[in-house]
């Protein structure tokens, strides 16, 4: 018994790392590649060890961009993914923590109505709707801005709902003590409720930056200067000519550099990964 | 975990008075929601009922008559049976690959934790750039593992050949899911009562009987949760991957509901019919929430 037992640990360690190198091989090949000449990969003469261009490619990568006409340093497509996830993250959570308060701690005409109305954009992600909201995005002028890039994707209900679940489980007597030092709705916002939300808003955020900064139909639809572009727009843009003059090893590195900061955040800030998917997991 | 559904049943005893200040509060979010999401959602809507004549001039009410041409054209009902045909694979593909993960995860192994951070992460890489990956993997002229399937005599062009484009399609969509099932499956095993195994092995059930009689059903809130899950993912969130590998091609080998929604779309003309496709996605992605929301009801009971 106990030796089987042993055996079918074995067994169970070596399932898992073939599931790893399952899952890690597409993104070694990628690093593989992100370090050899560009002739070699097109002639299907690729090595599976790195290469000694790693720092030409990613020079080049990051600060040139490819040789072709639409060439943008992917740097440059980085910082607008940067600045639109965190417009998503900040401006959702933002929004989101004071309508929960106002529904939680509040008793107003129409308020259920308003919570059904914001609880009711549950259902419908942004793809199903997509050339409405074009429509509009384009009538407010905000094509080709950080605003229309972040503003429509910030209307979902998720957060709301999340801190409304959270501001219930607040007890009462919080509110009791603060009223008595003679704290109004701002102040015990401020120096109570916010700071005990600060680990819920730190898993929200991590969850929300990784899927601000994976966007891809809408930036790529709503974007049409190449100086606004993202990184997943893109990289789609490197690889639309024809396969001769595809430059793969910009393309892995770029592909490379569109993955390091969600995959940094969830290995990083694993338990606040975690948390955060389970919790707004609609 | 799932927030409350239904907030009248619990409400705060102790609350500020204010006649103006919650509006104000509330004001933001429902400004963004009413533009960007109710407003685009009752255009679609609307447009679906309507015809346009080919110079934008005039349009009349036409009642369903884009929904029936819709159903007509044989491109859309194809769309259809293939979106459900890449649901479906995916779905299945995916759960079962992770969940065999997360059972030998489960076990009480040495670097338990380690084996957890190096399957999750892919996750966070985006559908496109999973698109790259695998596309520059089994490219049919420079991909390594192109390479190797034609050395074993396999005649492998996704390229060109359409059922190759789909399965190329599933098994790149499959293999980001994996980190996102493993997840949640691990935590489903976890939160299983170490005893049941135990009255299960005292009970003289073998390993693998003891996980089919009383894992698996244990499990199954987490298995169709998970699998409305994997679902809406395969009909939304593969559009980066098929965008990036195939646009929809060979011929319309890989286009599904939402990818023909944006190529009919980057057409022009049919906004009509544009829009009834939407609807239709939306009274899909309706259903799909409205199952997984009776499901989590069944899941507080259970």
């Amino acid at each position: 018994m106990v030796e089987e037992e042993g055996f079918r640990r074995y067994i169970a360690h070596i399932i898992l790392w073939i599931g790893i190198a399952i899952v890690a091989f597409p993104v070694y090949l990628a690093i593989v590649a992100s370090t050899q000449d560009n002739a070699a990969i097109a002639n299907g003469q690729m090595s599976l060890l790195p290469g000694g261009h790693f720092l030409e490619t990613y020079y080049q990568t990051l600060f040139v961009g490819t040789s072709g006409s639409t060439r943008e340093p992917v740097l440059n497509m980085m910082l607008n993914s940067l600045i639109m996830s965190l417009m998503i993250a900040i401006g959702k959570i933002a929004i989101s923590i004071i309508s929960a308060y106002a529904i939680v701690y509040f008793r107003f005409p129409f308020r259920m109505p308003i919570f059904w109305i914001i609880f009711l954009t549950l259902m419908l992600p942004v793809e199903v709707r997509i050339y409405p909201t074009y429509k509009i995005v384009a009538d407010l002028h905000m094509l080709d801005s950080y605003a229309g890039l972040s503003l429509p994707l910030i209307a979902s209900a998720t957060a709301t709902l999340l801190f409304r679940q959270f501001f219930m489980t607040v007890p009462d007597e919080l509110l009791e003590a603060s009223r008595i030092d003679g704290a109004g709705p701002f102040r015990f916002f401020w120096d109570t409720l916010l700071p005990l939300s600060r680990t819920n808003m730190a898993a929200l955020f991590v969850i929300l930056f990784i899927l601000g900064w994976n966007q891809y139909l809408w930036p790529l639809l709503i974007t049409t200067r190449d100086d606004m572009q993202t990184i997943q727009v893109g990289i789609r843009k490197m690889i639309t000519t024809t396969d001769a003059l595809t430059e793969w090893p910009v393309v892995m590195a770029t592909a490379l550099l569109a993955m390091l900061p969600p995959v940094f955040v969830v290995v990083v800030m694993q338990k606040l990964f975690v948390r955060g998917l389970v919790e707004t997991e609609k | 975990m799932r927030p409350a559904i239904f907030p009248d049943l619990m409400q705060k005893q102790s609350i500020f008075q204010s006649k103006l200040l919650p509006y104000a509060l509330v004001a933001p979010q429902l400004a963004i929601v009413l533009i960007f999401f109710y407003w685009p959602a009752a255009q679609a809507v609307i447009q679906s009922f309507l015809l346009q004549d080919a110079f934008g001039l005039s349009t009349s009410f036409v009642w369903f008559d884009n929904y029936l041409d819709l159903f007509k054209e044989p491109t859309y009902f194809e769309a259809i049976v293939r979106t459900f045909i890449f649901s479906f694979a995916i779905a299945v593909s995916s759960l079962s690959f992770a969940l065999l993960l997360a059972v030998m995860a489960d076990k009480p192994l040495r670097g338990g934790t380690l084996y957890r951070t190096l399957l999750i992460w892919p996750y966070a890489v985006a559908p496109p750039v999973v698109g790259v990956l695998w596309i520059f993997m089994l490219h049919p002229s420079l991909g390594v593992l192109a390479r190797y399937l034609r050395a074993m005599g396999v005649d492998w062009n996704p390229l060109l050949n359409g059922d190759q484009a789909a399965l190329l399609i599933i098994l790149a969509a499959a293999w980001k899911q994996i980190s996102y099932n493993f997840l949640f499956f691990l935590a489903g095993l976890q939160a299983i009562p170490k005893s049941v195994h135990e009255a299960a092995a005292i009970d003289g059930a073998r390993p693998m009987r003891r996980f089919w009689t009383v894992t698996f059903p244990l499990l199954s809130p987490t298995i169709f949760f998970l699998l409305v899950v994997n679902i809406v993912y395969a009909f939304f969130d593969t559009f980066g991957i098929i965008d990036t590998m195939t646009r929809g091609g060979p011929g319309k080998a890989t286009e599904t509901l939402v990818y023909k929604v944006y190529s009919d779309g980057l057409l022009g003309g049919n906004l009509g019919g544009s829009a009834a496709q939407s609807v239709i996605l939306m009274v899909i992605v309706i259903l799909l929430t409205g199952i997984q929301f009776r499901f989590v009801e069944r899941k507080v009971t259970y």
